[in-house]
């Protein structure tokens, strides 16, 4: 910048401008109110003592609500496993050209789209008193029976898993759906034209650049997802919402164990959110000239300041 | 001596649209067979046939000497699977005129995932062969960058080696020369031109007439559907018979 203006002036061109910039109080005014707004909401929540910092520090690491994130994550990673390959299997489904396949996958999704999760959780969870036994083998055929009693079968694990992953995968399915049909019909005949079968040119082809579309709300469903596991309380699954719900009401201590519980939730979300980035970016590969920089990258060069990739 | 694609009163509708109304003709092979006509009129459809992007609804279509998208046993048509399908297409290069190469995969990545996915060839030997193809296109030094980080010429030069990455006996050029900037012509033109003189047979889209008159061995007009006339280029070009060709040529060249 400055070789710019030097050589400008040397060539007998005008200065830059140097002028008084135009003052903006509003600006300094709503700032002013904000951060006065926020020292008293600080000082409230410091000096609360019915806040109790103290028992929050006590039980952040506590062994029990630790089981519980452990478990979260767990059911979490599990649901969004199963949501991600169903939710595609029923998008190329719904995008078959036989009918009845098409159909099907319209049916699940309306069914499990169209019904609250808290309910379908519950419904997974009673299932065992309206089933006799579980088997597999040919339909009204020869079969193999695998249960006598669900009850053991259909745990409340299994339930809260079978009750989010198979919710998830209608809202999936609609995700990858739409990252499927955003990719450029060329695309598809230039992998025909070269002889790649349907399969091949939808796994090579259309699903690595239906990606793109598909990870920024796949993110959002995942970091939806952490917190909408705290529904398996409905089922008495214990992991971390439930947890601390047991721990307050042993202790009475309801909000400091809210505050907890939070401050898990939040924690995992955030990593999630940088998961998300460093993904994103990866998938991006091919549509950009230039990848944009990691945080990591930006820091390096605002530190060294790199001339030519400083972003200022 | 076969002829390396035989049309006989081909026939497509969409709808209830005709867009090919009864084509007949013959390239040979190690020809250059130039299409031309206007929009609309049948000329990139009838190429998409060929390698059956496109069904036909009626008569016979047959590269060399085998049906295309059909088997006949007696009288009767079969069907092909679409895996049969898939195979026969690999004889067959195509370049678009929207280029389409693979976005996510580097230059090299898009000449050698058809060979090397498809055809299941050792990895190092296509990559010898890509490179010595990009070096053929004039792109030798650019086999890791991606096609969005190349001018329209590379691209579809690039487009043009993926598709000879599969050695194929028949090339099928869509308006290849279309969407890029008439400075950037000559040298998709130039590459073409190279690989007409090594005697491959080529079926051409174009509305470069120039290209047409000097490399094509025939070239045929066609308007509406069907082939208004046929012959050599430079005849065609320089005394069109029919009035339709005359209109025409008046005005592109």
């Amino acid at each position: 910048m400055t070789d710019a203006t030097q050589s400008s002036e040397a060539k007998g061109q005008p200065e830059a401008i140097r002028a008084v910039p135009v003052r903006h109080p509003g600006r300094w005014i709503a700032a002013g109110i904000i951060l006065v707004l926020l020292a008293q909401l600080l000082h409230w929540a410091v000096t609360n003592t019915a806040l109790k910092w103290g028992t929050v520090g006590k039980y952040l690491f506590n062994s029990s609500i630790l089981q519980g994130v452990q478990r979260t994550i767990v059911i979490t990673i599990i649901a969004m496993v199963m949501g991600i390959v169903l939710g595609v299997l029923l998008a190329v489904m719904r995008l078959s050209k036989n009918p009845i396949v098409t159909g099907v996958a319209w049916v699940y999704i309306w069914l499990f789209r169209g019904t609250p999760v808290l309910v379908q959780l519950v419904f997974w969870f009673a299932i065992p008193t309206v089933l006799q036994s579980v088997s597999l083998g040919i339909p009204f055929g020869p079969s193999w029976l695998l249960t006598d009693d669900p009850k053991t079968v259909v745990t409340q694990f299994v339930a809260v898993c079978l009750g989010l992953g198979l919710n998830e995968a209608a809202y999936m399915a609609e995700i990858a759906r739409a990252g499927i049909l955003s990719v450029d019909e060329g695309q598809v005949e230039a992998a025909s034209a070269l002889g790649m079968t349907r399969i091949q040119s939808m796994r090579r082809i259309v699903l690595p650049q239906a990606m793109r579309v598909i990870i920024p709300p796949t993110g959002n469903e995942t970091i939806s997802m952490l917190k909408t596991s705290s529904l398996a309380f409905a089922v008495g699954y214990a992991e971390l919402f439930s947890t601390s719900q047991i721990v307050a009401s042993r202790t009475f201590q309801v909000i400091p164990l809210l505050i907890v519980a939070s401050i898990w939730y939040l924690f995992l979300t955030s990593i999630l959110t940088v998961c998300q980035y460093y993904i994103e970016r990866r998938y991006a590969r091919g549509a950009s000239r230039t990848l944009p920089p990691t945080p990591l990258q930006k820091l390096r060069w605002t530190i060294t300041r790199d001339p030519k990739r400083s972003l200022t | 001596m076969t002829a390396m694609v035989c049309a006989e009163s081909v026939e497509k509708r969409f709808g209830h649209l005709e867009v090919l109304k009864g084509i007949n003709l013959e390239v040979a092979p190690k020809d250059v067979f130039c299409l031309v006509g206007p929009s609309g009129s049948g000329k990139s459809t009838f190429l998409r046939c060929i390698n059956h992007l496109e069904q036909i609804d009626g008569g016979r279509l047959s590269v060399d000497g085998e049906l295309v998208g059909y088997r006949q046993k007696g009288d009767k048509l079969y069907e092909l699977k679409d895996r049969e399908v898939c195979q026969k297409r690999r004889e067959i290069g195509m370049v678009f005129q929207a280029f389409n190469l693979f976005p996510h995969m580097t230059v090299l990545g898009n000449v050698m995932e058809a060979p090397c996915r498809v055809m299941g060839e050792s990895k190092a030997i296509v990559r010898e062969r890509a490179l010595k193809l990009l070096d053929r296109v004039g792109l030798a030094d650019k086999p890791d960058n991606y096609p969005a980080q190349l001018s329209g010429g590379q691209q579809q030069r690039v487009a043009i080696a993926r598709a000879l990455a599969m050695q194929p006996k028949l090339m099928l050029f869509d308006e290849p020369t279309s969407a890029l900037d008439p400075e950037l012509v000559g040298e998709v033109l130039d590459v073409m031109r190279g690989l007409a003189e090594d005697g491959m047979t080529m079926i051409v889209v174009t509305h470069e007439m120039g290209f047409a008159r000097e490399v094509g061995d025939a070239i045929v007009f066609m308007d509406g559907g069907v082939v208004v006339e046929a012959g050599n280029p430079r005849d065609v070009l320089t005394n069109p018979q029919h009035e339709r060709t005359k209109a025409f040529l008046s005005k592109v060249l």
